[in-house]
């Protein structure tokens, strides 16, 4: 659709960037007040970072081990570990991904390969998504309470927590799904044409292996903005620390124990620096698989959809 | 383009049907944020949000101009600390940095933009408030609230400026290379005109972000319900405002809380309407 053979040449062009950079090296060896100010920028951006992550790190190791992550919270946080706060966390996040995945999967197939750019259904959805990417997680809380805890009847639960963060995620998901199928070749879609394949075997056994990639990548950013939240589950998720025994259970998520900790409970920042360790480590894997996963498949895509699903 | 069968219609019936839950979430948003907000504003009107004495919903006081004013001036100061640091981040990256320490601050960058805002807020709290504290007490303040704010912005301006950067034609670097200006010249005078209008959207997402952050301002700003005056004052946002008070708010005052939600949704609106005039008024795209 968008995708042309023509669009090989910038790529050519972009090669020729290093060396027009490397021109401009040549031309400035002369000292410039300019870089050493850009420089000093750098550092300090780098230095800030380094000082919030070694300063969680520092506190925060010491509190980490097998009893803190296996155990629940004992004087209002203060003591005890974290348990039942990982497991609303990983539920919240579940209701959120079974929820969003096929709703965001599915629009974002409609976007890129069944709806013209130009169209105004395609323009409508897409206006809306980007607004919706727009609205601050605090009016997504204040609706979440009004329809899911209120008008649906969910109450503080897991399932009203995780369904307001569903509707956050999907501009996201959406996003990176779309890119995902736009840089699939349209060779496939030609071949898998002349085939004779009907547009659902096309989309099943040729366009979904080889869009793979942006489907997780999007799948990861998604669950990375989902367990960074705080604002938009305090009034759906609730706050309560108890180990959730259903859906419909208050379940409290690691981002807001941490605001608990820290805001509400007086000394209850060692165990507050220990769960913000553990988010950052959650985050980090979460992120890092992202990165790998995008590598792994750039290599693996091509040869692998060729080989299997398209031309068997 | 492509063989049409006619199972094909259900699978397109049911991608419609995602397609329409997704692009109809926008709009459930607004509805209910207007029938909760509708109590109120059918009682007393909108004009007392303004010109009301102060905010205290309880005897139907309901002024939050205080709060809008946090709000706006947090924003402010966020986005001219962090809009050069931002840009220039990019600039570092693209023009100024070796390849691999380019590389590694990019991903540092994007981590940045993926930590959460509780943990930024958490360590403003134990950090940045006592130190500011040690020399203009109570600490908790307009300017912590800035700095936070301003590094949770940087990331989203250095990754939108770093991605219009490098859109810059590679035949404009080339051109001046080949005239013989210098690099911060190549800078000011090439590459921030050809990437304009990418900068400005960073800005406007930064804005964005900034005005709807809730968490770390809560937690470092102090909360107190005034129109700061100086840097050293605390003060309350609109978005810290709902998170506080929704807890226990009833009637009228949760009625008023939505009203709030409703004019950050106007805000957010007027920017991706700005955002979307000037990516399309770019000139160089």
């Amino acid at each position: 659709m968008s995708k042309n053979p023509l669009k090989t040449k910038p790529q050519a062009a972009t090669e020729n960037l290093q060396p027009a950079t490397e021109n401009l090296q040549r031309t400035t060896d002369n000292f410039q007040v300019s870089t050493v100010m850009i420089w000093a920028i750098a550092l300090f951006v780098t230095a800030v970072f380094l000082w919030i992550l070694s300063d969680i790190v520092w506190h925060g190791v010491g509190q980490i081990n097998w009893e803190f992550l296996t155990t629940a919270p004992k004087n209002a946080g203060r003591e005890g570990g974290i348990a039942p706060i990982l497991v609303s966390t990983i539920l919240i996040l579940g209701v959120c991904m079974t929820v969003s995945v096929p709703i965001g999967v599915g629009t974002a197939i409609l976007l890129a390969e069944f709806t013209d750019t130009k169209s105004i259904f395609g323009r409508l959805v897409r206006r809306s998504l980007d607004v919706l990417a727009g609205v601050p997680s605090i009016v997504f809380g204040l609706f979440g309470n009004a329809f899911f805890c209120k008008t649906l009847g969910l109450g503080f639960s897991i399932l009203s927590g995780g369904l307001t963060l569903a509707c956050m995620v999907l501009p996201i998901l959406i996003r990176s799904t779309e890119e995902g199928f736009r840089a699939v070749s349209d060779d496939y879609r030609l071949s898998a044409t002349a085939l004779g394949l009907s547009r659902t075997t096309t989309l099943w056994n040729v366009l979904l292996p080889a869009a793979a990639p942006g489907v997780v990548v999007g799948l990861v950013l998604g669950i990375g903005r989902a367990i960074a939240e705080t604002a938009a589950l305090i009034f759906t998720s609730g706050y309560v620390d108890r180990m959730p025994e259903s859906l419909l259970d208050s379940g409290r998520s690691l981002s807001i124990h941490i605001f608990d900790l820290s805001m509400n409970v007086t000394g209850g920042n060692a165990n507050a620096y220990a769960s913000a360790l553990v988010l950052l480590v959650l985050l980090l894997l979460i992120n890092g698989t992202a990165a790998w996963m995008t590598q792994y498949w750039l290599h693996r895509k091509v040869e692998s959809v060729c080989k299997h699903s398209a031309f068997e | 383009m492509l063989n049409f069968f006619r199972s094909d219609t259900l699978l397109i019936s049911i991608l419609k049907g995602c397609a329409v839950v997704a692009g109809a979430i926008v709009v459930l948003i607004l509805v209910f944020l207007i029938t909760e907000a509708l109590p109120v504003l059918g009682q007393v009107g909108l004009l007392p949000f303004f010109t009301d004495p102060s905010w205290h919903p309880a005897e139907t006081l309901y002024n939050f101009t205080p709060m809008l004013w946090g709000t706006l001036l947090v924003t402010a100061g966020a986005m001219v600390v962090a809009t050069p640091l931002g840009i220039l981040s990019a600039v570092f990256c693209q023009y100024y940095a070796p390849s691999s320490i380019a590389g590694l601050y990019r991903r540092l960058i994007e981590l940045l933009a993926g930590m959460p805002s509780v943990v930024y807020g958490f360590w403003g709290l134990v950090e940045l408030v006592p130190l500011i504290g040690r020399f203009q007490p109570p600490g908790a303040s307009l300017l912590a609230g800035i700095a936070i704010l301003s590094l949770m912005i940087l990331p989203t301006i250095a990754l939108t400026a770093d991605a219009s950067f490098a859109k810059v034609p590679p035949e404009y670097l080339q051109g001046s290379a080949a005239l013989g200006l210098s690099r911060w010249a190549t800078v000011r005078g090439v590459v921030f005109p050809a990437a304009k209008s990418g900068l400005f959207t960073g800005l406007i997402l930064g804005t964005g972000r900034a005005i709807g952050e809730t968490m770390a301002v809560l937690m470092v700003c102090g909360n107190v319900v005034q129109t700061p005056k100086s840097l050293f004052e605390p003060m309350r946002t609109l978005t810290a405002n709902i998170a506080l008070e929704m807890a226990y708010a009833m009637g009228n005052h949760r009625s008023a809380l939505f009203v709030s939600g409703l004019l950050l949704m106007a805000i957010i609106l007027v920017l991706v309407a700005i955002a979307e005039m000037i990516s399309k008024g770019g000139i160089y795209e």
